[in-house]
């Protein structure tokens, strides 16, 4: 009989169906984010800036990997989402002189709000159409910085000046110039939205959008609004994506169109790609790791492209996984 | 210049782009038909095609015209021959899985074209046109060779027709379009259809950007732009379909030319392109083919 | 038990596919509690007329009434919410999950509506296993649904289809491509689940519309041939002529 096992087996269960992350993924996570915080202090000047630039890129990873990894929607044109961010919050610095709190309250607004409309439409399509979409209403955003050059300077671009990239607390400001500042902001941004996409991996909403990239058909008929499941994922992940554009320009202060063209969409699908797709630290290990792999190539060839695109052939023909889902694949089934 | 010629001229000028546009668009249909996958390396192979050309141009002395046929012959075909070893080599591995062979072919994208910035280098170069007669119109001089270029596209178009299915390599390529499990039941090698279809695709991409070399120059980022024009056509052609690619490319260049006279180019290519991405949305059918299966 | 209005009323529903009438004008009703079984040679339009109910199609001209309530524009999610659960005709598992994960999702579903209740760690695990140690599979809990047998996977899909809680559970050739054995098995599972929910249930295999269904209806080319219980299907002349094979 069937009936005699259930109890003992719902109490086995019971320890392992959890909708928050497990105590070890939580230690793990912390121990990466405490790491991160001692690099500050250890890292060379020229290394402290690479891994505050790779932390800010790491979040626009983090938020396409929201939408790709783990609800399975291959877009060509999150680059829109970074670059509304960073245009959100640098026009509003440039011209409009706003401080960088609402200056960043506003490149968020600026992604959000793109990612709801750009989702509403291309989500009426799926697969190879999607991608066309996506590519195309980012290519018209392209475009629209450079028809507007008169404000945005086109691929020229834009720089913030020092004076205005402060960020001001009740009991004082900061300087985002300053390297250490620049760096824990970063890493502050980052743990932020590690921590959001961590819990909600686990959580109901996490799982229907790794289910639905299985399977949306069936979804559909165990009744979940697959649609309304897959536009919220994509305007989340236009938020975090416009995060780190807002944070880039406020924290570099630099804004230009090239921010919104093309590479900017493939790059994020590189790193998330090589750094393992649906899981939580992939983004930053495949960030990390391209930003070196092409900073040293760069040190004997001018021919960084090419090592892109041997590093996506390479990984998509022998580590579809990437780096992350390889070892999780291999030895800690657990990672997140 | 009076409307009535200038929007003639414009017409003319949007025919050129029509014709090279529909040979780049039907290899990019033909390989999305049979295939299933989309090949977003296309403009490379393009880009390929006419730096190829100019290089092959440069070879020969005498005559323009003995380079340029030079080039129209032989830059196609290793055009071609690149595209077959790239998917003998890479896209076979993966199955033809889409979203796969969509990373792949970008990769491919980054590593031709940065092979093409080392070897051939920054600069934009001219080939010289096979013969620069003008013919006179009451109201401007015309090229000869643009409207060559739309006679010999026409030719290419119909041969392509013919080949499709009027031949027994036409019937392979639909049979495996049609089922690949019941084609490769039947014998037919679908691996090397594929890769057939491919390299053919990419070969038309080539014949297309050696005709356009002489009036515009070779770059190598030149594959760009018709890329995401091929896009355009093979969507609003409907997928796969031969007279819809046709009808779209004629269409899209007409209107490329005549709507760049009245805006800015940048404005007209943000209208065009939000344009075709509503037509996706709303009619991914395409706006003539019916859904391809 | 009998209830005043039926649960599900079909009326004149139809639906073409290109020239095609898949579904041709069905009117059709099924009391609550019924186990009601749908036969019919293939293309007779069985699988679209019950796509019609749950939604995974849209009517050409026609209504669906179930529960009291309108429902033919209704999109499919909102159907299963109402009540209506659709297993698949050919398996359609989360294959990379594990089974338990599957099931959990179609609770998780259904706790998030449920208010009172709510959704807790504690109350997925609980009716997740409890789906599961329904269709026997409590010991296959931590597999992985792709790895599972065949006859373990469409076993699976009845679990997600029970993990509802529908008050109509849509068996779309539940038993196709299983062995005697767990057909016998499969058998008992359906009237365990008849004695709470309606049952409508598409079968090509006689011996278990026979054993399981109260009334049965046969299609045929997208009409109704004709209705009854299983004694009145059998000695019809017209059935045994159009189906059954004389």
């Amino acid at each position: 009989m069937p009936g005699r096992a259930e109890g003992g087996v719902t109490r086995a269960m019971a320890n392992r169906i959890k909708l928050t992350p497990s105590a070890k993924s939580l230690a793990l996570h912390a121990g990466v984010v405490l790491l991160l915080l001692a690099l500050n202090f250890l890292l060379p000047e020229y290394h402290r800036g690479v891994f505050a630039r790779v932390l800010v890129l790491a979040v626009f990873a983090m938020g396409y990997n929201l939408a790709f990894g783990y609800t399975g929607l291959l877009s060509l044109g999150h680059a829109m989402f970074f670059a509304a961010g960073l245009y959100g919050a640098g026009l509003t610095v440039y011209h409009l002189e706003w401080s960088v709190w609402p200056a960043f309250a506003a490149g968020l607004a600026a992604g959000t709000g793109l990612a709801l409309v750009v989702g509403f439409l291309a989500l009426r399509t799926t697969g190879v159409a999607f991608m066309i979409v996506t590519l195309m209403f980012a290519q018209v955003f392209y475009l629209t910085t450079l028809y507007f050059t008169t404000y945005t300077r086109g691929e020229e671009g834009l720089v913030l000046p020092q004076s205005s990239r402060v960020l001001a607390f009740p009991g004082g400001a900061l300087n985002l110039s300053d390297p250490s500042t620049r760096y824990l902001v970063a890493l502050t941004l980052f743990t932020l939205v590690l921590t959001v996409i961590l819990f909600l991996v686990r959580a109901p909403f996490g799982r229907s959008l790794v289910a639905i990239r299985e399977n949306d058909e069936r979804m559909r008929m165990l009744g979940y609004n697959v649609f309304a499941n897959k536009l919220a994922s994509v305007v989340l992940s236009g938020l975090f994506c416009a995060a780190s554009g807002a944070a880039y320009a406020v924290l570099f202060g630099y804004v230009g169109s090239g921010f919104a063209a093309i590479q900017y969409s493939i790059l994020p699908l590189l790193w998330v790609l090589v750094g393992g797709a649906a899981t939580t630290l992939g983004p930053l290990i495949g960030t990390l790791f391209m930003f070196y792999v092409i900073d040293t190539a760069s040190s004997y060839t001018t021919a960084h492209l090419l090592v892109v695109g041997l590093v996506l052939i390479g990984v998509i023909l022998f580590f579809p996984k990437g780096i992350a889902g390889t070892v999780r694949g291999r030895w800690l089934p657990w990672l997140p | 210049m009076a409307f009535g010629p200038y929007f003639l001229l414009a017409s003319l000028e949007g025919l050129v782009t029509a014709a090279v546009l529909s040979l780049m668009a039907l290899g990019l249909s033909l390989v999305f038909g049979v295939m299933r996958v989309v090949n977003v390396a296309h403009g490379e192979f393009y880009m390929l095609g006419a730096v190829l050309a100019w290089w092959f141009s440069t070879l020969v002395g005498g005559h323009p015209a003995v380079g340029f046929l030079l080039a129209l012959v032989l830059s196609p075909l290793v055009v071609a021959a690149i595209a077959f070893v790239a998917e003998r080599l890479v896209l076979s591995r993966l199955k033809y899985e889409p979203e796969a062979t969509i990373v792949a072919t970008i990769g491919l994208l980054y590593i031709v074209q940065q092979l093409a910035l080392t070897f051939y280098g920054p600069e934009a170069r001219p080939v010289e046109a096979p013969f620069n007669y003008r013919i006179s119109l009451p109201w401007f001089g015309y090229s000869a060779y643009k409207l060559a270029v739309i006679g010999f596209s026409i030719l290419m178009m119909i041969a392509t027709w013919f080949v499709l299915t009027r031949t027994k390599i036409g019937l392979v390529m639909r049979a495996t379009q049609f089922d690949r499990e019941t084609a490769q039941a039947f014998g037919i090698p679908v691996g090397r259809v594929y890769a057939g279809v491919f390299a053919l695709g990419a070969g038309l991409a080539a014949v297309a950007a050696v005709l356009i070399v002489p009036i515009q120059q070779a770059h190598y980022l030149m594959g760009h732009d018709p890329l995401l024009l091929s896009f355009i056509v093979v969507i609003i052609g409907g997928l796969g379909s031969l007279r819809g690619t046709v009808v779209a490319a004629v269409l899209i260049g007409l209107s490329d030319g005549i709507i760049s006279m009245f805006f800015s180019p940048t404005l007209a290519k943000m209208l065009a392109t939000l344009a075709v991405a509503m037509v996706l949305v709303f009619r991914p059918q395409g706006l003539f083919g019916t859904v391809a299966r | 038990m009998a209830a005043v209005t039926p649960l599900l009323v079909t009326r004149d529903l139809c639906r073409t596919f290109g020239g095609l009438r898949a579904v041709d004008q069905v009117s059709f009703s099924l009391p609550e509690g019924e186990t009601h079984a749908i036969i019919g040679p293939n293309g007779a339009g069985k699988t679209t007329f019950v796509s019609l109910i749950c939604g995974r199609v849209a009517p050409s001209s026609g209504s669906v009434v179930f529960a009291g309530d309108e429902i033919s524009r209704m999109p499919a999610h909102r159907r299963v919410r109402a009540g209506i659960a659709y297993t698949f005709q050919i398996t359609s598992v989360f294959a990379n999950l594990t089974a338990f994960d599957n099931v959990a999702l179609a609770v998780q579903r259904r706790l998030i509506d449920d208010r009172a209740r709510g959704l807790s760690a504690r109350a997925l695990t609980e009716q997740g296993m409890d789906a599961l140690t329904r269709v026997g599979l409590a010991e296959h809990a931590g597999k992985v649904a792709g790895n599972l047998s065949y006859g373990h996977q469409r076993l699976l899909e009845v679990a997600m289809g029970l993990a509802l809680k529908p008050r109509l559970l849509i068996l779309d050739e539940p038993t196709q491509g299983l062995s005697d054995g767990e057909i016998d098995n499969f058998i008992a599972l359906v009237r365990q689940i008849g004695a709470e929910a309606t049952v409508l249930l598409i079968e090509h295999n006689m011996d278990v519309v026979m054993a399981l269904a109260e009334r049965i209806t046969v299609m045929e080319q997208g009409r109704i041939l004709a209705q009854g219980t299983p004694d009145e299907i059998r000695a019809d002349n017209a059935v045994q002529q159009a189906y059954l094979g004389g």
